[in-house]
């Protein structure tokens, strides 16, 4: 079974390919079925194949499947190869799962949309791609996969082209990750030099022999590729423009499955980071800054979305935090129940969306509990999970988390630790922020708004029919003309609407896994260690085992769950009670000028350089290829003037020839 | 007399004829006039001829008679087919010298 | 003797070649080259090549330079070239550098090697007439190039014949060398 392997991106490619040729035939909403239906087959696939899996022992658990011999070159051979192991299956099952629940999801918020099938193919696309990446055997088909999935984002992100901040915000997404991918080209490139493969399973043999200088190497470079891919800084500034796109699509790539692939890429490299301390270092590091920058700008969003993404951002940071302190295990089981509790709530938002007739602004929402009672509570759940309150699946994998830091590096890992304790102190903030003044607190629905303060909701969807994915009896008026952003007046809404079934029953699965998910990694004995265990052939040695007391760990965990408490506590009594003001610099909302700032260096500064270079281009290369050519001109017109037609002259150079060949002879003979 | 008693060796007629060679190589190139272009190619050819004999004598072999005969075949055939040409082109335009025939200047 | 006999023989030829090459009356290169040819026959003479004297004297200087001045009466090509002016500058320094050259390298090797303190040897052919050698050499090694020789004459005759066929009579045959020279009209080839 594990060696059908190959079938878990095959069927979402066959979907693909199937949809780009009849999908406009099929139409909606049976496009959309079939793409849920290969995703849905994927899944079972990786079923059958983690089953498979289990069923062998641990280091037997490791099934290598080429397809071909893709790039047989010298000494460089590269296959087709699919690796069956337990961190590529863990990937592949949350990618195929929640990927099928979003695709059943798309079904209903794509419902009207006139390029219905067009969104299922690149959906089935990204998906394949993502495939490719975590099931790859070596370096080349994750690049492959790499490569798609940025694709895909663009295509997504920029699929209501239309619309004035989706394309610029798809092609910001695409050049970020660019920046990114050159330093996992260089990356392999390097591994290529030291070490002769681009096999995963080469490579982490060789990790401990091939020196620390070149490991570290290796490591930095695919790290700023993950710093590109994962949003981390200072390459985050395309996810919070990426939620132009739809909603799905921020859920699907944006929470749960792109962003994470450095988080798969880093821990797939394990053995080598555990090579180069000082890359774990450096990646710790950048993690928690970026966990803490994140939360900080997240604060000040008024945009549903928007807040979500500094969120996903910032809960990336988390993950790198882990990894860079060799918790690989804590990383993955974050990244699991991050996908879980943030694909829940994007999902959840959509549906807000959607159910508030496309506005987006979370000053005008409010008191939606009354109306979306489904939506609203496995919104709660999603925040429960996100904030760090026991039982539900966040506060586990966050404990892992920050337990790794704490025991890290020393003194630093303290540091490390004090971060992310303040970024959860946030992040349960933030989030009761936005549930308070989503779900509870008054009827903002017809408020009139300052248009500058902070950004409003990124665009309105003008061709959207609420027709059946209302199961109930909806409204009959017609929704009025949105204005576009920078509109102010009111609108007279009809009162917001529940979500069909088909939006709300992937809502209601990925509620239940935020909850029962922290089981597959309880800490309190080694049997419950669930994830550990079975990650362990894969991270093995480079897991860093922590040795404090247990008694530490319950206090620092106990701290934690605390400290979210009040601020969650402190929230409400801002946005709900309204006993104290609300604490919103527009420094923040801005993302602390970051994004200006790049747009100025890269106006300035850098605009200078690329001119400077295009100059060096023209005239430089250029001007070398040209003066060959005139040179060579030049010699050609020289040399011409020995034709003079005359035949005397020829009989001359005949002459002299003959003179300077027996010269040659005689004064050979005489040495 | 001394000249009556040296002996002229292989090597005075190699010389003299070395000089009777470079004289018509010299004479090739200078002259304009086509016939006395080739009679200083006849020239050159009577210096090898020359040369030819003498090693012929130097090394007691006949062959080198024997080359200088069909030397003197060909020498003969040629300035037929030459002199043909110099008619040829001379018929066409008086006058013609070597310098008129340049349509091959690039 | 012998030294007598080379000297003046010598002087015979260096004499003509130097006539043929600065004498401005083509006519009178012609003489100048039968003087060499005279010259060189006697030298042949000197060293035991009596046919091929002969054979020089008769061909070369009877039938060869016969052919040169039925050329230059026919065609009046005796017009008198002036020596002093040369169109093409380059060309008499560097015919200066090829003779300079090729009598200096040619000289050189000469007198580098090896037969030069032998005195020439006497005994050449002595066991058999000049002519027994010769005839046995080229009727027998060499007749193959012989024949092909014999061919090589008629070819020459006939290739000239029709090279110098007037065009317009008995077919139109074009020669294909004339066209080579510019500015020539076929007006005058009727």
């Amino acid at each position: 079974m594990a060696d059908l392997v190959w079938l878990i991106p095959a069927l979402p490619l066959a979907g693909f390919v199937v949809i780009m040729l009849i999908g406009r035939r099929l139409g909606e909403p049976r496009a959309g079925w079939l793409a849920t239906a290969m995703c849905g087959a994927a899944f079972v696939v990786t079923a059958g194949v983690f089953l498979d899996l289990l069923s062998k022992s641990g280091d037997q658990r490791h099934v290598t499947k080429t397809l071909f011999d893709w790039v047989p070159s010298g000494t460089l051979k590269v296959g087709l190869g699919f690796l069956a192991d337990p961190l590529s299956i863990t990937m592949a099952l949350f990618v195929t799962g929640i990927g099928t629940l979003i695709h059943l999801y798309a079904i209903g918020y794509m419902h009207g949309d006139p390029k219905f099938s067009k969104f299922f193919i690149y959906l089935n696309m990204f998906v394949f791609s993502m495939l490719l990446l975590v099931l790859g055997s070596n370096m080349v088909v994750t690049f492959l996969g790499w490569e798609g999935v940025g694709a895909c984002s663009y295509f997504l992100i920029s699929f209501w082209h239309t619309r004035g901040e989706a394309p610029p915000a798809g092609k910001k997404a695409f050049v970020t990750n660019r920046v990114g991918d050159f330093g996992f080209m260089l990356a392999m490139f390097l591994a290529f030099q030291k070490i002769g493969s681009l096999d995963y399973s080469v490579i982490n043999a060789h990790a401990a022999t091939i020196g620390t200088a070149t490991a570290t190497a290796i490591a930095m470079l695919v790290f700023l590729g993950a710093v590109g891919k994962s949003a981390q800084f200072p390459l985050y500034l395309w996810l919070p423009d990426a939620m132009a796109g739809p909603t799905p699509v921020s859920a699907l790539i944006h929470a749960a499955t792109m962003v994470t692939s450095g988080v798969y890429l880093t821990t797939r490299l394990a053995p080598l980071l555990h090579a180069a301390p000082n890359a774990g270092k450096t990646i710790a590091i950048v993690g928690a800054v970026t966990a803490l920058f994140a939360a900080t700008i997240a604060v000040a969003q008024n945009d549903i979305k928007r807040v979500l993404a500094y969120s996903t951002v910032s809960q990336l940071g988390y993950m790198f935090l882990a990894v860079g302190s060799g918790a690989y295990v804590a990383a993955v089981f974050h990244m699991v129940t991050h996908a879980f509790f943030k694909a829940l709530l994007f999902l959840g938002s959509g549906s807000v969306i959607h159910g508030m007739h496309e506005e987006q602004d979370m000053r005008r929402m409010g008191l939606l509990r009354k109306f979306m009672p489904i939506t609203a509570g496995t919104f709660i759940i999603g925040w429960l999970a996100i904030a760090g309150i026991p039982p539900f699946a966040g506060f586990w994998s966050k404990d892992e988390v920050l337990l790794g830091a704490f025991t890290a590096f020393g003194g630093l890992g303290k540091v490390l630790w004090f971060v992310g304790f303040f970024t959860a102190l946030l992040t349960a903030y933030y989030m009761t922020r936005q549930v308070i003044m989503v779900f509870f607190g008054e009827n903002n629905w017809n408020r009139q708004l300052d248009v500058t303060a902070g950004h409003i909701g990124a665009g309105h969807d003008v061709a959207a029919d609420h027709g059946a994915d209302h199961g109930d009896a909806s409204s009959a008026a017609p929704t009025g003309v949105h204005g576009l952003f920078g509109s102010a007046e009111a609108h007279v809404h009809a009162a917001p609407h529940e979500s069909g079934w088909l939006m709300l029953t992937p809502l209601v699965v990925l509620a239940g896994l935020s909850f029962v998910g922290g089981a597959i990694n309880l800490p309190f004995t080694g049997s419950t260690k669930l994830l550990q265990r079975w990650l362990e052939p894969v991270v093995g040695e480079a897991e860093r085992q922590v040795t404090v007391g247990s008694g530490t760990k319950i206090v620092l965990a106990v701290l934690t769950a605390v400290a979210c408490a009040i601020a969650i506590g402190a929230a409400f009594a801002v946005y709900q009670l309204k006993r104290a003001k609300p604490v919103e610099p527009a420094i923040l909302a801005h993302g602390w000028y970051y994004d200006e700032g790049v747009s100025a260096f890269m106006g300035g500064p850098g605009r200078l350089g690329f001119e400077a270079i295009a100059l060096l281009d023209a005239k430089g290369v250029d001007g070398a290829v040209n003066g060959t050519a005139s040179a060579v001109r030049g010699l050609g017109t020289a040399l011409r003037r020995l034709q003079s037609g005359f035949v005397r002259n020829y009989a001359v150079g005949i002459g002299l020839g003959a003179v300077a060949m027996m010269a040659w002879f005689v004064i050979r003979g005489l040495s | 007399m001394i000249l009556a008693r040296m002996q002229p060796t292989t090597t005075w007629y190699l010389l003299l004829a070395a000089a009777v060679f470079a004289i018509g190589a010299v004479g090739l190139l200078v002259r304009r006039n086509p016939l006395v272009m080739f009679m200083c190619v006849e020239l050159m050819l009577n210096a090898v001829n020359l040369t030819f004999v003498a090693l012929a004598r130097r090394l007691n072999d006949i062959n080198g008679q024997t080359v200088v005969f069909f030397v003197l075949v060909v020498a003969a055939a040629e300035v037929v087919v030459g002199l043909g040409i110099v008619v040829a082109i001379l018929r066409r335009k008086p006058g013609a010298t070597a310098d008129d025939i340049a349509m091959l200047k690039g | 003797m012998e030294a007598f006999v080379f000297i003046v023989a010598a002087a015979m030829v260096l004499a003509g070649a130097i006539g043929v090459v600065v004498r401005r009356h083509p006519v009178h290169c012609a003489l100048s080259l039968i003087l060499t040819l005279f010259g060189v026959a006697v030298l042949f003479i000197a060293q035991d090549a009596q046919f091929l004297a002969v054979v020089q004297v008769i061909v070369y200087a009877g039938a060869i330079v016969v052919l040169f001045l039925f050329v230059i009466m026919l065609l009046g090509v005796d017009k008198v070239e002036s020596l002093r002016i040369e169109p093409l500058k380059i060309q008499r320094p560097l015919a200066a550098v090829v003779g300079v050259g090729l009598l200096v390298l040619t000289g050189g090797a000469v007198l580098r090697s090896g037969t030069k303190t032998a005195p020439v040897v006497d005994s050449v052919v002595k066991d058999q007439p000049n002519v027994n050698q010769l005839a046995r050499s080229i009727f027998g090694v060499n007749v193959f190039a012989f024949e092909l020789t014999s061919v090589l004459l008629v070819v020459a005759v006939v290739g000239t014949m029709l090279l110098t066929r007037r065009p317009g009579r008995g077919g139109s045959v074009r020669v294909s060398t004339v066209s080579a020279v510019p500015g020539v009209s076929d007006g005058d080839s009727r």
